[in-house]
Order: structure tokens, then C-alpha cells, then sequence
């Protein structure tokens, strides 16, 4: 019993490490993708080169990014199998499915198009080079639908039977298995997530290129402030329409998981009359108690349920053996709620700022937005923590339990496996991010040198031709 | 209702039909793509090395997609297959994702290293030469059968089972006929010393590759009672005189394209075809099972709702994808000269 145990922690700490590994990638990509087309089809539109060289140094980042979350998630197509092939057995009826449509209608398209995006631009001409750009954003798009589809379900399942022989859950109408009731909530959340990530990031890096410039006591060149205004524009608008988002979401959680609405508040016991919002406090499962809480009298009432004194259960209403654990959810919610109002207090600034005439020469807010670049990543990783431990201790919210999902695996295997994985994971997307660091670290300039020129590595970027300097016929 | 059985059985097969499609369309464009990471091994020249990966760079990402779709398209057309296989071959297949991230991303890292490419070239050979033998030594581990509680309906077995000298061997096996692949795919992409090179290289992996294809067909049929009756017994015999003869066919063929200078695209299309026939052999050594001779495809099989559901989408979406695929290798088509790589 216990071996098995064991053997279930691994695999879970195995699933959650490789799959948090992954997601940091598509949270960059999918936004990335999307700025990509837009720039690129700014540049074919109004023909200012500032908008090539953009195309042109973030397409760089893109690729390795992006290589980096293929290579990461065609490991998360096996993990299901070789780690939850009771789950697989049981959900792969119903959830097999739409993952094959993900394959067929988002995977092979970015993937189709990758290589004309990233090399094609002289071969086929900048019309079906644009179409390629596209074909990637939106594959990515396609993607994020499908996957978190499948996700949702699990939260939220509908539209199956139960087959009393097997045991599997079986598809009874697959309209409502996709447009299950937390999936609009998640799509629309997440997608927001990967673009405010995005910006962050961009924001970021032109806010580095900003300061150093001032330091230098040099005018930045147009494509940084470009890059730095559109950024900046992305935070100030998607910010507060994550944070509206969000509420919807979990408004939807409370109806469908309340339990994990009750872990995210802090709410052991109930409040017949109206329920603090916890600000503070350190979650106590063995007391089933919030230890040093700190909270606004009725403001979670009022968030969760609009009216003051309106009653809300806590987890004394929940069997122990039902509870997520609460720490974890509790904390990674503040963290992913506090960074939220944190991007909309930058947005606001840089709309203050802007106002001003002051949006390049505010070096407080360029130090802000550099110390902010990675904040979305960390938001996302927090808010998917909330959500997949916050449904614990069920894979198919209260069908399956985790501890009966799991492969008939022996510990040593798992354990050996686990290891060989953050081995791995940490050299190989260490390096990669040294790498992308080490291009964000170079500022875009107006002569931006194409991915194919600096791919033949230094020789040839240190001597570049003048043929590949100026612009090209058709570019 | 005889009818609605009927319907349901065709549905299965074609499903099992799509998925061998995919796992053939992987192993031929993912095998001349990891092929080239094997060959990297012999070719120190760093020209070289950068023309042999740019002639891969635009498609190697589309070429795995074909695995995630063996993978993804198993776990919804057969998911008792999908929960069965991957425990069973948790070594192997943990090893072969570990080894794909490793030569994955060296088509990034690699150009963007300066003192450090070494390390990626070397990521890229051993992810390369792993990923093949891992593949290898995981169909060998099905070939020779899986333990299997029907009642749990789940892998028995332990986490050792793969490994025997069958499975090894067909492991080598796989890194030969891919590193085939890879040479006679740069003998169509590439000119000059690195085409004879490879021209040379493309020759003595004909032989291996023959002589393994030889072994294992006479090995396997001894794996399992039913792969015997399968092969030898009554007019079957005939199925095994085919194959040896459009094996034989295809490797004179090989040697010819390889000898004649002129048809620089002939080796690699004879390599292919005898890819395609052993494919197809094995093929029929399986059928109708999809875990040997354990569970058949129509007890694996997803129910009728489900495959209909993704048969709509397969119907209409594989065409399409081939069509850009073509596509994509139009755009990149021609030989890769040595100083404007397209990478
Ligand atoms: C919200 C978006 C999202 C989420 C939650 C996930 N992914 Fe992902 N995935 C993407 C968005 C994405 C993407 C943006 O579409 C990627 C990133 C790079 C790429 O090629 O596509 C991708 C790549 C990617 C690939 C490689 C595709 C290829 O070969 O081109 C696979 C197999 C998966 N994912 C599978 C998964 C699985 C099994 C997940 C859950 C456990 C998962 N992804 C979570
Ligand atoms: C990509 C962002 C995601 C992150 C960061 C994430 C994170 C996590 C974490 C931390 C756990 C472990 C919970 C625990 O053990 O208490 C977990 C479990 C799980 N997640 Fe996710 N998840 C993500 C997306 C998904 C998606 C998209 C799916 C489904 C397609 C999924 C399916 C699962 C399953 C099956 C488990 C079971 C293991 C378990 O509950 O312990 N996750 N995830
Ligand atoms: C004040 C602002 C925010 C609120 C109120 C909020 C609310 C929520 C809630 C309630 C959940 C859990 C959903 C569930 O029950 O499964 C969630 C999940 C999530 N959040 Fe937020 N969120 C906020 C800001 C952000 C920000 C800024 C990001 C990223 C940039 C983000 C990214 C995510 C992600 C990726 C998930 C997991 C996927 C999902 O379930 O949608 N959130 N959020």
C-alpha cells in the first residue's frame, strides 16, 4: 500500500514539474505568435522599417521559445499514458478526442507553417508570407481551445454516461462535452493570461533598452519605443479585462467546485452572516483553522455572492476526505490576484505617463516594467496551481479520484524517470532561456539582422554582407 | 442489431488503418530526420554539419507532429491500448521523449552557441541515435508481447519486461535503416565531397539494413505461435514469398540508384519502399491485434460515438494537412548549397 503511494506522489510531482515546465512556453508563444502578425502585417501596410526589425528580432525569441514548448509538449502526449493509464482508460473515450482534433487542427499547422515563418519570407513572397504568420498565430489559438477543453472537462464534466461494465465514461453528446460549463471561462482567462504574459515580456525588455539608452545619454531607437507604447497599451486595456475575467471565473467555480472556492478564501467554517475576505492569514488543515487572519468583515459576500450578509459554507461542510489541500491554493491565489492588480497599476501609470509626454522618459517606470517582464509567467503557474490543486483530490471532479487514476507503475521507475526529467529540463530550458536572455540583451536596430544571417552563428554575423544589410526587393 | 455491429467493425478497422498511416508517415520523415542526427557522428567538418541540418530545418517539427498523432490518435481510437502500451514500455518511451527534447532543441541552441555548439552537436547525435533505438527497442517490446490482466484491464507486468535480446536488436536495427534514410535523403539535398560521402555511407547501410530486415523477419514469426501460422502455414507462405521478393526488389533497386549517378532522388525513394513493405509486414503479423496476441483493436476500440465523431474530423483535416505538408517540402525543395544555407 504504501509502495503504491509512493508511486502515485511521483507521478504526480513527475506530471506537475513536466507540465508547468510546458505551459511556461505556450503562456509566451501564443501571445508572442499573435504579436508577430501584427507587426509583420504592419510593416507590409505602412512600409516603415521599424516594424521589420521588430518582426526581425522578436521572430529570433520565437523560435527557440517555441521550439522549446514543441519538444516540452509532445512529452505531456505520453505523460496521460505512461503515468494516469487508468485515467486514459477511463476518460479516453470522451477527452481522446478533442485531443485528436488539437493534433489535426492546431498542431499540424503551426507546424506546417512554422518553417515558412521563420524562412521562407525570400521564397515565397510576403503575401504567403504573411498567410504562414497568421497560420502559426492562429494554430496556437486552435491549440489553447482544444487542450483546455479537455481541461475543463475534467473540472467541469457533461455530456457523457457512465459504462457500468468497463467502467470508462462514455461520450453521450460531444457538444457538450467541449462547451462543458467552466470551459468559455478558461478559454477566455487563459487566452488573456498568454497575452498580458506576452506584453509583459516585450514591455520588459523595451523598458531595459529605455534605461540603458538614457545611461548611455543616447536617443532609443523608434522600434524600442514602439515596442515599449504597444506593450504598455496591451497592459493598460487587458489588464483590467483579465481581473473582470477572473471574477467571472470564479463566480463559475463557486457554482460548479466550491470546495476550491472555499480553499482559495481561506473559508474553514461557514458564515451564515455575511464572509471576511481573508487578506492574511496561514491555513491550518490539521485544525481545519485560518491561523493569524487578517480580513475585511462581509467583502467576500459581497464579491462572491453581491449582497453583504449573504451566507456563504465554508469546509466544514465538505467531508475531510473531499478537501483540497488548502495552503497551497490559498497562496498561489494571492499571488496570481496580487499580480493582477499589480499589471493594472503599471497599465494605469503608463496611461498617466502618457498623458504626460512622459512614456520614454520615466525611467521609474522603465525600472517598474523591467522588474515586471516576468511577472506574467509567474501568474499563470500560480493561477494553474490554484486550479489543478484547488480540484484535488479528483482528476474528474467528484467521479475519479487521483489516487485511482494513476499507471501501475513501480516507485523506482517513476523515481528514476522523475530525476532523469529535472535533469534534463533544467539543462536544456536553462540554456535555451540563457540563450533568449542573451538575444533580449542586444537592443533591436534599424538594420535588425535576419534570423538565416545570424543563424550561420558568429563568422557570419560578424561579417555580414552589404547585399544582406539594406533592405531587400520584396521583403 | 447485425447492422449497427457491422458499421462499428469497419469503423474500428479504418481507425487502426489511420493510426498505422500515421505511425508510417512518422517513421519515414521523422527516420531520415533523426537519420541525420545519427550521421552527424561521422561528419566533423562544421560546413558540412550546418548543410546537413539546414536541409531539416524547416520540416523536422512538422515530421514529430506525425508522432504526437500516433500517440494522441492511439489514446482516442484505442484507449485500453494506449493505458496498456505506454506502462509497459515506460523505459523506453520516457527515454525516447527525454532524447527528442535533446536534438529538438539543438536545431535552436545550436546556432545560437558560440563556444558551446560542441555541446549541441553532441545533444544532437545522441538524441538522434537514443530517440531510434528507443523506438526500436519499443516495438520490439510489443512484438514480443506484453503481460496483460484482462479483469483490471491494465499492464501486469513489471518495468524490466521490455528489455531482451530481441527487443535490443531490433533497437540496432532501427538505428541502421534510419541512419539509411538520413544518407540517401542527403545524397538527393546535397553536391559535391558530402553527396559522395554519403553516396559511399548510403552503401554500407543498404547492406545492414537488408541484413537486418532479413533477421528480424526470421526471428519474429518464432516470438509467438500465432506470428508463425501467420507467415508460414498453408497458402500463407505465399504473403512471406511476396515480401521477400518486393524486399529483394527494392534493394536492387537501392543499389542500382546508388551505383548510376544520375537520379539523385532514386536512393531515397527505394530506402523508403522498403521501409513502406516492412512496415506492411508488420502489419500483418499484428493484425487484428493491437497488443499481441493479447487484446484485438475491436476490444481496444473507443465506442462507435467517438470514432465517428473523429472520423469527421480526420476525413477532412489529414487531406488538408498532407496538402501543406507537400507544400512546406515544395518551398524548401532543391539542393542545399553549402554557403546559402536557407536556415
Ligand atoms: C493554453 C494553452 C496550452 C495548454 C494549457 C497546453 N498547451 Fe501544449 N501547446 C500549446 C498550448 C497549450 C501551443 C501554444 O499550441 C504549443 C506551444 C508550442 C507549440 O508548438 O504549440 C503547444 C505544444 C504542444 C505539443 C507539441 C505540438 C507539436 O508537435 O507541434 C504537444 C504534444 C502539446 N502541446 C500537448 C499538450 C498537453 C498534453 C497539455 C496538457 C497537459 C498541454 N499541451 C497544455
Ligand atoms: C499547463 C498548465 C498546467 C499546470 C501548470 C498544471 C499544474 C498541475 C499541478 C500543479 C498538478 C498537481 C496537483 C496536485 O498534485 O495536487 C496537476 C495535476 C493534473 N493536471 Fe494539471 N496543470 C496544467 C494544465 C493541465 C491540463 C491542460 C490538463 C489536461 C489536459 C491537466 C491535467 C492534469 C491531470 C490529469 C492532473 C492529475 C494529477 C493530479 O491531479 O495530481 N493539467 N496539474
Ligand atoms: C485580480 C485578478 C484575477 C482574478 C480575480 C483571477 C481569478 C482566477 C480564478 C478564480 C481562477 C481559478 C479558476 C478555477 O476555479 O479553475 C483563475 C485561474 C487562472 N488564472 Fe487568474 N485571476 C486574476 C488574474 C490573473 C492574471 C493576471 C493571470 C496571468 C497573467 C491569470 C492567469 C490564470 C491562469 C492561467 C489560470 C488557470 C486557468 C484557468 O482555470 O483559467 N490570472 N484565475
Amino acid at each position: 500500500m504504501l509502495a503504491s503511494f509512493d508511486a502515485i506522489l511521483l507521478a504526480r510531482i513527475q506530471f506537475a514539474f513536466t507540465v508547468s515546465f510546458h505551459f511556461l512556453f505556450p503562456a509566451f508563444t501564443i501571445g508572442l505568435a499573435s504579436y508577430l502578425a501584427v507587426v509583420n502585417a504592419l510593416w507590409l501596410w505602412t512600409k516603415d522599417h521599424k516594424y521589420l526589425d521588430l518582426f526581425r528580432y522578436w521572430v529570433k525569441i520565437f523560435a527557440l521559445a517555441f521550439a522549446m514548448g514543441v519538444v516540452s509538449g509532445i512529452v505531456m502526449s505520453y505523460q496521460f499514458g505512461t503515468n494516469w493509464s487508468v485515467f486514459s482508460d477511463k476518460a479516453g473515450p470522451v477527452i481522446g478526442a478533442p485531443m485528436a482534433y488539437e493534433v489535426l487542427s492546431a498542431f499540424f499547422l503551426e507546424a506546417g507553417f512554422l518553417g515558412i515563418m521563420l524562412f521562407g519570407r525570400e521564397r515565397v513572397g510576403p503575401g504567403l508570407h504573411m498567410t504562414a504568420t497568421a497560420m502559426v498565430a492562429i494554430g496556437t489559438f486552435i491549440s489553447a481551445f482544444w487542450i483546455l477543453s479537455v481541461n475543463s472537462w475534467m473540472h467541469t464534466p457533461a455530456g457523457f454516461s457512465i459504462d457500468p461494465d468497463t467502467g470508462q465514461f462514455m461520450p453521450e453528446d460531444f457538444w457538450q462535452v467541449i462547451f462543458n460549463p467552466s470551459f468559455p471561462y478558461r478559454l477566455a482567462h487563459t487566452i488573456t493570461a498568454a497575452y498580458l504574459t506576452t506584453a509583459f515580456i516585450v514591455g520588459g525588455v523595451a523598458a531595459w533598452h529605455l534605461l540603458r539608452r538614457r545611461r548611455e545619454g543616447a536617443e532609443s531607437s523608434p522600434a524600442t519605443r514602439t515596442m515599449f507604447s504597444m506593450a504598455m497599451w496591451m497592459a493598460t486595456i487587458v489588464a483590467p479585462v483579465q481581473i473582470f475575467l477572473g471574477d467571472l471565473h470564479g463566480l463559475n467555480t463557486l457554482e460548479h467546485q466550491p470546495a476550491k472556492v472555499m480553499a482559495m478564501e481561506g473559508h474553514y467554517e461557514s458564515h451564515p452572516d455575511g464572509a471576511p475576505l481573508y487578506l492574511f492569514g496561514i491555513p491550518n488543515d490539521a485544525e481545519q483553522r485560518l491561523d493569524y487572519a487578517i480580513g475585511i468583515p462581509k467583502l467576500s459576500s459581497l464579491i462572491l455572492k453581491h449582497g453583504w450578509n449573504e451566507p456563504l459554507d465554508g469546509l466544514d461542510t465538505i467531508p475531510d476526505e473531499d478537501q483540497p489541500p488548502v495552503g497551497i491554493v490559498f497562496w498561489s491565489f494571492r499571488i496570481m490576484v496580487a499580480i493582477g492588480f499589480a499589471m493594472l497599476g503599471l497599465g494605469l501609470w503608463s496611461l498617466w505617463a502618457r498623458y504626460r509626454g512622459r512614456l520614454f522618459y520615466w525611467p521609474w517606470l522603465h525600472r517598474a516594467a523591467v522588474a515586471m517582464g516576468p511577472s506574467g509567467l509567474v501568474a499563470v503557474l500560480a493561477g494553474w496551481v490554484t486550479t489543478e490543486v484547488g480540484r484535488q483530490p479528483f482528476t474528474v471532479y467528484g467521479l475519479l479520484r487521483t489516487a485511482d487514476s494513476a499507471a501501475p507503475l513501480d516507485a523506482p521507475a517513476v523515481g528514476t524517470s522523475l530525476i532523469a526529467f529535472i535533469v534534463v529540463y533544467f539543462a536544456v530550458f536553462g540554456a535555451g532561456t540563457f540563450y533568449i536572455l542573451r538575444l533580449m540583451a542586444k537592443p533591436p536596430t534599424p538594420d535588425e539582422p535576419r534570423l538565416k544571417d545570424v543563424a550561420d552563428g558568429p563568422t557570419r554575423a560578424a561579417g555580414i554582407t552589404p547585399g544582406t544589410h539594406g533592405h531587400q526587393p520584396g521583403e | 442489431m447485425p447492422i449497427v455491429s457491422d458499421i462499428s467493425f469497419d469503423l474500428t478497422t479504418i481507425w487502426a488503418f489511420i493510426i498505422a498511416f500515421a505511425v508510417l508517415v512518422y517513421v519515414v520523415l521523422d527516420g531520415f530526420d533523426l537519420g541525420i542526427g545519427i550521421l552527424f557522428a561521422a561528419e566533423r567538418k562544421k560546413d558540412s554539419r550546418d548543410v546537413m541540418m539546414n536541409s531539416v530545418a524547416p520540416v523536422w517539427d512538422g515530421n514529430e507532429t506525425w508522432l504526437v498523432l500516433g500517440g494522441g490518435g492511439l489514446f482516442a481510437a484505442f484507449p485500453l491500448a494506449y493505458s496498456i502500451v505506454l506502462p509497459a514500455l515506460y523505459a523506453p518511451l520516457i527515454a525516447m521523449l527525454l532524447a527528442l527534447i535533446l536534438r529538438g532543441v539543438s536545431f535552436e541552441f545550436r546556432w545560437k552557441a558560440n563556444t558551446g555548439r560542441w555541446i549541441w552537436d553532441a545533444a544532437f547525435i545522441a538524441g538522434s541515435t537514443l530517440a531510434a533505438f528507443a523506438q526500436g527497442v519499443a516495438l520490439g517490446g510489443l512484438l514480443q508481447g506484453i503481460d496483460v490482466n484482462e479483469a483490471e484491464r491494465a499492464y501486469a507486468g513489471g518495468w524490466w519486461d521490455w528489455l531482451t535480446p530481441f527487443s535490443v536488436f531490433v533497437g540496432f536495427a532501427v538505428v541502421v535503416g534510419y541512419a539509411l534514410l538520413g544518407a540517401t535523403w542527403l545524397v538527393m539535398k546535397t553536391t559535391g565531397d558530402l553527396q559522395e560521402r554519403m553516396r559511399t555511407r548510403a552503401w554500407h547501410l543498404g547492406i545492414a539494413t537488408v541484413i537486418f530486415i532479413g533477421s528480424v523477419s526470421i526471428w519474429s514469426p518464432f516470438l509467438q505461435d500465432g506470428y508463425f501460422a501467420r507467415w508460414f502455414e498453408g497458402w500463407h507462405i505465399l504473403w512471406a514469398v511476396a515480401v521477400a521478393a518486393v524486399v529483394l526488389g527494392l534493394t536492387w533497386a537501392l543499389f542500382r540508384a546508388l551505383h548510376v549517378h544520375r537520379h539523385d532522388h532514386w536512393p531515397f525513394f527505394s530506402a523508403l519502399g522498403l521501409f513502406i513493405v516492412s512496415f506492411i509486414g508488420l502489419g500483418l503479423t499484428m493484425y487484428p491485434y493491437i497488443i499481441p496476441t493479447e487484446i484485438t483493436i475491436y476490444e481496444a476500440a473507443a465506442p462507435r460515438a467517438s470514432q465517428v465523431f473523429m472520423l469527421v474530423g480526420a476525413g477532412v483535416l489529414i487531406p488538408i494537412i498532407l496538402g501543406y505538408t507537400a507544400y512546406a517540402y515544395y518551398v524548401f525543395r532543391g539542393k542545399i548549397d553549402v554557403d546559402s544555407g536557407y536556415h
